[in-house]
């Protein structure tokens, strides 16, 4: 099972990054080897609007079935509810501390963004 | 001919001289106020308003059955208005800027026309002045289209007066833009010099003879008499900060209306553009 945490660096030592869509990095890690991949979100991070929407995407093209973030806002949230990707929000720590919590199961799937969208 | 008044700063007089040199013109006259984001020149002519019609613009919409998930829209899309999530589409209709580039591109036929409403443009006459204003939709956040539908009341033998609104970005170029001759207003103070000089830069670039109104000509420094002569542009019109002049702005009144003695004054504004125009159109 393949989890999306975002990432402030390219390791699983890194900080998460609390913004979903303009995060630098997405390590997209299988929880059973804990073999990950580092997306660079640097395009969307970039983006005038609809960043959150591109890295749905994008972690949704990768096969991830959870994510873990800090806030996530409206925009991002439908297309990853749209993608069947459930979301655990207000993530802190380093990305192996967020995997590490998810796989003891103490996490809450969020039902709702918890930030605000972009004008 | 057209002419569009316009500021780099807000709050400079715009609407103040728009309407005032609307009313003091001896021809008919179309007033527009294209600031429609707070269209305020109506409170001021008070027009009679005659029709109300919305405008809406292109967001696509996808036929589910047509669709093979090929993500072609999404990519096309710089503004992120389309997610392709398998064979599920997205569509994010207030990110969405109309390029219509999504249905040029889908292979399947699949993009459909859905419309998003900008605003309302409202209609109507006052005396000799024929009055367009656009109204945004409160939570709109895309103007230039329905400036462009305002302006689209103009026909080439009418003479147009533009209520820009204000700044250097896309609202204000689409209501500049195309236009005989930019009425630039502006105070002299450092904020009003500084918004300018942006200003006086985009009409450069727009190249459309340009002068200058001074509101409130009588404070701050003397910088923007300076920067007047070294970049050649005219001072049409002096307008001193007075406080009867406030006052009856403050009452949605016309300057001109309640002080006669200000109507020549704008009737020899407007002489004072058509002479620019000749002039310049002469040198060229």
């Amino acid at each position: 099972m393949k989890i999306a945490v975002t990432s402030q660096g390219k390791e699983l030592a890194s900080q998460v990054d609390p913004r979903f869509g303009r995060a630098p990095y997405i390590l997209v890690v299988d929880i059973d080897t804990m073999n990950f991949e580092a997306l660079d979100n640097s395009g969307n991070a970039g983006a005038f609007k609809g960043a959150g929407i591109q890295a749905a995407t994008m972690v949704h093209d990768k096969g991830a079935e959870v994510v873990m973030t800090g806030y996530c806002g409206p925009k991002a949230f439908a297309t990853l509810q749209a993608a069947e990707i459930k979301v655990v929000s207000d993530i802190a720590g380093t990305v192996a501390d967020a995997i590490e919590k998810f796989k003891s199961g103490s996490v809450t799937y969020t039902t709702s963004a918890n930030a605000d969208a972009h004008w | 001919m057209i002419i569009s008044v316009a500021s780099g700063k807000g709050g400079t007089g715009k609407t103040t001289v728009s309407t005032n040199l609307a009313v003091s013109i001896d021809r008919e006259v179309k007033l527009f106020d294209c600031d429609v984001e707070e269209p305020n020149a109506h409170l001021f002519l008070n027009p009679e308003f005659e029709n109300s019609t919305p405008v809406f613009t292109f967001v696509p919409k996808i036929d589910a059955d047509r669709c093979n998930g090929c993500g072609k829209c999404a990519e096309i899309c710089r503004f992120n208005a389309l997610a392709v999530l398998g064979k599920k589409v997205l569509v994010f209709p207030e990110l969405c800027h109309s390029c219509e580039g999504c249905r040029d591109i889908c292979p399947e036929d699949a993009v459909e026309e859905d419309a998003r409403e900008l605003g309302v443009i409202d209609s109507g006459h006052r005396n000799g002045i024929f009055f367009v204003q656009g109204c945004m939709r409160i939570g709109e956040a895309m103007s230039p289209p329905l400036i462009r539908h305002v302006r689209s009341y103009a026909r080439p033998e009418d003479l147009v007066i533009i209520d820009a609104p204000p700044g250097t970005s896309c609202p204000a170029i689409n209501a500049m833009k195309g236009t005989d001759f930019v009425l630039m207003v502006t105070e002299p103070t450092p904020f009003g010099l500084h918004d300018l000089k942006l200003a006086v830069e985009a009409v450069k670039v727009l190249n459309i003879p340009c002068g200058l109104v001074v509101n409130r000509s009588d404070i701050g420094d003397r910088q923007l008499w300076d920067y007047a002569v070294q970049e050649g542009l005219p001072i049409l019109l002096e307008i001193p900060f007075d406080r009867s002049i406030a006052e009856i702005y403050s009452r949605g009144q016309l300057l001109v209306e309640e002080v006669p003695s200000w109507r020549p004054i704008f009737a020899r504004l407007y002489d004072a553009i058509v002479d620019t125009i000749e002039t310049r159109r002469s040198i060229q």
